[in-house]
């Protein structure tokens, strides 16, 4: 083994970490048979913390490339490969009474998580539009059967199919924009395309990169499902079972959007003035679609995808702003949205009345009498989505807006003010039901512990936030730093 | 010690008002009377240290209010002879009415909250008067009118008095504007609104002007002007007169307390209270005599024809308002406040007798309903002959010292408004003997007419009765100040005695010798009111004992003057058409136009439609098709590369 190699395999630990976990994990389900299914998602957990922990590793030293420049490894990726190991290992322990009581308990499913956040890590990593090919083909892949992974239910799979056939379409136009890139700049690497396209001879670039560019970003832009690429979320979230939301909710659209501001801002950096305009009128259309839409839902699980549509609005905004401050509020961004969606899954997997798991907003009447701390932690996410201070969700909104203000998008914040203002009705009829509706009727008991361990810190996280908002701030700005040229 | 008098009511009102159920009605009626007669004490030691004892004005300064920038407003309480005079007074009646409503209220199922508006009232009443500054004095000022608003309304059930209180409070309202901006003024050119500031910084000022919107205004002219306009609202001269016969629809104890002896006499206090700057404006006090003169007349021809036994009183009292404020506009400040002084005892006296009549007949107010009733209840007949002889200044009696005193100064005065004031003044005097002596006959003799009316069905005896002791008691009292006041005080306010007795509280020009003159007045000046006097009690046994039937013969001959007079002089009519109907008609168009269709059209309900509207068609967007997904994608790719495509052909 040479130097050259062992240096490079160093910088990919997590990631064979997780590989080779994964691989194991599928054997040893494949000998134990479906009963392994508890111990597969407990040691997934255990495999997640260990990439986590390797993750950590040379944390704050200068970016450093792997395996001929195909892969990168700086703050900016430990940053984002930390939230997706998170939102991952925090919802394969969730997932387990709910998929227990579906009778799916099935150890493919701890697997087929592995083996997504791989591909995250790997996109989170890529330094080459063919290593964000790859990683992001692993990704959807182990995704589309997660959708559908409730075989006998016709929601479930039709949220898999539907998932699956949009996702094709979107990984096509992907290709072809990283094609249309490769062929008018003559590579795929990013260093190099930012060397290619970053001096131009004063005419700007070839139309063949531009409309590159908008294929390409059609093609991220479905992941993080911002509009108008956004139609399979409300439907996929809906369908999907309720755990596999949350994670679809949480790790993949922090990875697509780490994939998303590594691609605008390293290789295209330079092009800013050409795709900035892209980002804005998706952000815009993101935000306003979210907050409209969302108003007429009663299902709570398709409130929170065009909930999850919205938040990838303001999170545009950050990246729209770009520049370190920019960056740094995305990062803020979709760190504090991860613990708050996470947070409102973990709320909708605690509510079980009857046996059904209880969707529908109506079904949240007065819940504040009788399980009167579910209905706190659960009012506490709805004022922080909605940005209400001095609440998580109102710093992230902050920082992302006050970027967008220094960079002179002025009418972008306003536009983002008036539609939080509009998207505070949906999420405030939530708490109105819990507080005011008369009651339904108690939930069943008990609440599995993981959910509750889950809810209890989220709650906390977004309630007492404000109180010690430095280290998240401190290390965001860490990995914005390390992205910047 | 002045702290403690001022501050006791209001203890009591937040003791009633906060804890009027802990203490039950006895409790509220103990605490709220107790601490009213400790504070009535107290300002009788005041006053015999301080206005008879000659000693020393004295402030006391409690803390600092606002101090902001030039503003510097303390809570401070100012103690010369004016004040004390004034504190005797309020505390005096009040304490009375305090006791008296005792009895009054017994039957009323919000004891506690009477007792606490009455304290409150009180306590606002005193600030007003101990006020160290303009601010203080306005707190005072809005204060009387909240307690007076409250109690007014007391009965909130009834229409009537709901809309006699919003009346009180919004034509009130107009007075205090002038008040405000007067204060404003003084603020603008003086840099203060202490008294001792203004007052000494006043003569620099006299003759100069100010430029306000182009015109050049004599500054002490128009800001006493103003206060006047202050005066005006809160002591129901002509023009802002409107609220005060409305305002009886209080219970009587109120309308004794609030609306006779003290509040309403407020403005007659500031004018006296500012006598230093109304010295300096000629021009102001010729209106005031003009108009003080006015309502006296004017209230008094109203007073003739009016059925309702507290109307009468009313506009009695709106009259001899009229009559304070003429005596201070030709400069016998000190006769004005001599009648204050002397009006509150027998006013709130003949009041509490009215309300001893209605209290004998089950709330029934309308003369023509009574009658005869002196068999029936003796002791308030002959208090109710005490308050009327005092009041239409009969010799030895109250009014006629203060009363006489005025119309001698009007004449003394030797000016166009003083020869004004002093006929109005005596043509006044005669109808108010004749009103008082009307509404004697008609309530307490000639036949019984009030069988089978006003008496409503609840288990009383249907013959009037004699009021309980705490109603009588008061009324004793207030009957030996009435019949002695005048007599006792003489010398002290208006005589020879006046300069070392005020001790400079009241200011009066060098060469403003007005008192001194009326000593001097001819004979038929000084007997023409009582000759009046005496002739209107004649003309009106002639007409209610004698002659029954003459008074509606009167009526139906002359039916114009009898309509008149009978509505007001319509000023609630030309008040209604002119600002009232308008106000709603703007009030309308403001709030079905301006703020329904406009601001909540365009604003929240236009808003919130439209919302609505898209997030039908958002979601309606969500078809559930997957090739309508795939084509939305198609459509946002293909809609982006144009827009960079034409972009770049713009460009290069």
């Amino acid at each position: 083994m040479t130097a050259a190699l062992s240096n490079d395999l160093v910088l990919a630990i997590p990631e064979l970490i997780l590989a080779i976990g994964a691989m194991a994990l599928l054997l040893l389900g494949a000998f134990r048979g479906e009963g392994a299914a508890g111990l597969v998602n407990w040691a997934a957990v255990g495999v997640l913390a260990l990439a986590a922990w390797a993750t950590l590793a040379g944390t704050g030293e200068a970016p450093r490339l792997a395996f001929s420049r195909l892969f990168v490894v700086d703050d900016f990726a430990r940053f984002m490969k930390l939230l997706v190991l998170l939102g991952a290992a925090l919802t394969l322990p969730m997932a387990r009474s709910f998929m227990a009581r579906a009778g799916a308990e099935r150890f493919e499913f701890g697997v087929l998580v592995l083996l997504a956040t791989l591909g995250m890590l790997v996109m989170i990593s890529a330094n080459d539009l063919i290593t964000l090919y790859v990683g992001l083909e692993l990704q959807s892949l182990a995704l589309y059967v997660l959708a559908a992974f409730l075989r006998d239910d016709a929601k479930s799979t039709e949220a898999g199919l539907k998932y699956f056939v949009l996702g094709a379409l979107s990984s096509g136009m992907l290709l072809y924009g990283a094609s249309l890139i490769y062929g008018f700049s003559g590579t795929t690497n990013f260093v190099d395309l930012a060397a290619t396209l970053g001096h131009g001879d004063g005419t700007g670039p070839a139309i063949g990169v531009v409309v590159g560019i908008v294929f390409l970003s059609a093609g991220l832009a479905f992941k993080v499902s911002a509009v108008p690429f956004h139609m399979w979320t409300p439907d996929v979230y809906e369908g999907a079972p309720t755990p596999v939301t949350a994670f679809f909710a949480a790790a993949p659209k922090v990875a697509a959007m780490a994939l998303f501001v590594r691609t605008m801002i390293s290789p295209l950096g330079d092009l800013a003035p050409q795709w900035q305009q892209i980002i804005v009128f998706m952000a815009v259309a993101s935000m306003l679609l979210g907050a409209f839409a969302a108003i007429g839902q009663s299902n709570l699980k398709r409130l929170l995808a065009y909930s999850s549509i919205g938040h990838v609005g303001y999170a545009l905004v950050g990246l729209a702003a770009g520049g370190l401050q920019g960056v740094r509020g995305v990062l803020v961004y979709m760190a504090i949205y991860m613990v708050m969606t996470l947070g409102s899954f973990g709320c909708l997997l605690a509510m079980r009345r009857g046996g059904q798991m209880v969707e529908r907003v109506d079904e949240l009447g007065g819940l504040s009498r009788t399980n009167p701390m579910l209905a706190f932690v659960l009012a506490a996410l709805m004022f922080s989505l909605a940005g209400i201070p001095p609440l998580a969700g109102f710093f992230a909104k902050y920082f992302v807006f006050v970027a967008a203000i220094d960079a002179g998008l002025v009418v972008l914040s306003v536009i983002g003010m008036l539609a939080s203002v509009v998207s505070g009705f949906y999420y405030l009829r939530v708490v109105k039901v819990m507080y005011f509706d008369d009651a339904v009727g108690p939930l069943d008991r008990p609440i599995p512990l993981p959910v509750r361990l889950v809810v209890t810190a989220s709650g906390l996280l977004t309630v007492l936030y404000f109180i010690v908002p430095a280290p998240l701030l401190v290390s965001a700005e860490a990995a914005a730093k390390s992205l910047m040229p | 010690m002045v702290a403690a008098l001022v501050l006791m009511p209001l203890l009591g009102a937040l003791a009633a008002g906060f804890f009027g159920r802990l203490l039950g009605d006895r409790g509220a009626q103990i605490v709220t009377s107790g601490l009213l007669v400790a504070s009535a004490v107290l300002s009788w030691i005041v006053f015999f240290d301080v206005a008879l004892g000659h000693q020393a004005a004295y402030k006391v300064q409690l803390a600092t209010w606002m101090s902001s920038g030039a503003l510097q407003v303390d809570w401070a309480l100012r103690v010369d002879a004016l004040t004390a005079v004034m504190l005797v007074v309020v505390n005096t009646v009040s304490a009375l009415v305090h006791i008296y409503s005792v009895g009054y209220m017994a039957e009323d199922p919000h004891v506690p909250r009477f007792q606490a508006y009455l304290s409150l009232f009180t306590f606002a009443m005193l600030m007003l008067v101990t006020a160290d500054n303009l601010v203080q004095t306005f707190f005072g000022w809005e204060g009387v009118g909240l307690a007076s608003y409250l109690l007014i309304g007391f009965w909130y059930k009834k229409p009537s008095a709901n809309a006699a209180a919003i009346k009180a409070f919004v034509v009130n309202r107009v007075g205090d504007f002038g008040f405000a901006i007067g204060i404003f003024a003084i603020f603008f050119v003086f840099g203060s609104v202490s008294y001792d500031t203004i007052f000494a910084a006043a003569p620099a000022v006299a003759g100069k002007t100010f430029n306000f919107l182009g015109y050049d205004l004599d500054i002490m002219t128009t800001i006493c002007l103003l206060l006047f306009i202050g005066c005006c609202g809160k002591s129901a001269q002509l023009g802002l007169h409107t609220w005060l016969p409305d305002a009886m629809e209080g219970p009587t104890p109120v309308s004794a307390l609030i609306h006779a002896a003290t509040m309403v006499t407020a403005g007659v206090f500031l004018v006296a209270r500012c006598s230093p700057l109304f010295e300096l404006a000629p021009v102001a006090l010729q209106v005031v005599t003009v108009v003080g003169a006015s309502t006296a007349f004017f209230a008094a021809t109203v007073g003739l024809v009016q059925t309702d036994i507290k109307r009468v009183i009313a506009y009695s009292t709106c009259s001899q308002l009229g009559y304070m404020f003429f005596a201070a506009g030709v400069g016998a400040y000190e006769a004005s406040i001599f009648h204050l002084f002397t009006h509150a005892f027998f006013k709130a006296l003949l009041f509490l007798g009215a309300g001893s009549v209605i209290h004998a007949m089950h709330h029934e107010q309308d003369m023509r309903h009574m009658g005869g009733l002196w068999r029936h209840i003796k002791f308030t007949y002959a208090v109710m002959w005490i308050g009327s002889l005092a009041l239409a200044g009969i010799p030895l009696f109250a009014g006629y010292f203060s009363k006489d005193t005025i119309l001698e100064v009007a004449y003394a005065a030797h000016s166009g408004p003083g020869t004004y004031a002093f006929w109005l003044g005596s043509a006044a005097a005669a109808m108010t003997a004749f009103y008082s002596w009307r509404l004697l006959f008609m309530t307490f003799h000639g036949k019984a007419r009030w069988a089978g009316h006003g008496h409503d069905d609840h288990g009383h005896a249907h013959t009037p009765h004699e009021s309980p002791l705490t109603m009588t008691v008061p009324l004793a009292l207030l009957a030996l100040g009435a019949a002695l006041a005048g007599m006792i005080f003489y010398d002290n306010f208006v005589g020879n005695l006046r300069e070392v007795f005020w001790a400079g509280s009241i200011h009066v020009a060098a060469g403003n010798h007005v008192l001194e003159e009326a000593h001097h007045v001819p004979e038929w000046a000084k007997l023409l009111p009582l000759v009046l006097s005496l002739g209107g009690i004649l003309v009106a046994f002639w007409f209610y004992i004698l002659r029954p039937r003459l008074p509606v013969a009167l009526a139906e001959t002359n039916p114009l003057l009898y309509r008149f007079l009978l509505n007001k002089w319509y000023f609630d009519e030309l008040y209604d058409f002119i600002f009232v109907r308008p106000a709603f008609a703007l009030g309308r168009l403001f709030w079905k136009g301006g703020d329904g269709r406009v601001i909540d059209g365009l604003g929240p309900d236009g808003v919130s439609a439209r919302v609505l509207d898209l997030a039908r068609r958002a979601a309606r967007l969500q078809t559930g098709y997957v090739y309508h997904y795939a084509f939305a994608m198609l459509i946002g790719v293909a809609a982006l590369v144009t827009w960079y495509v034409y972009r770049i052909g713009v460009t290069s």
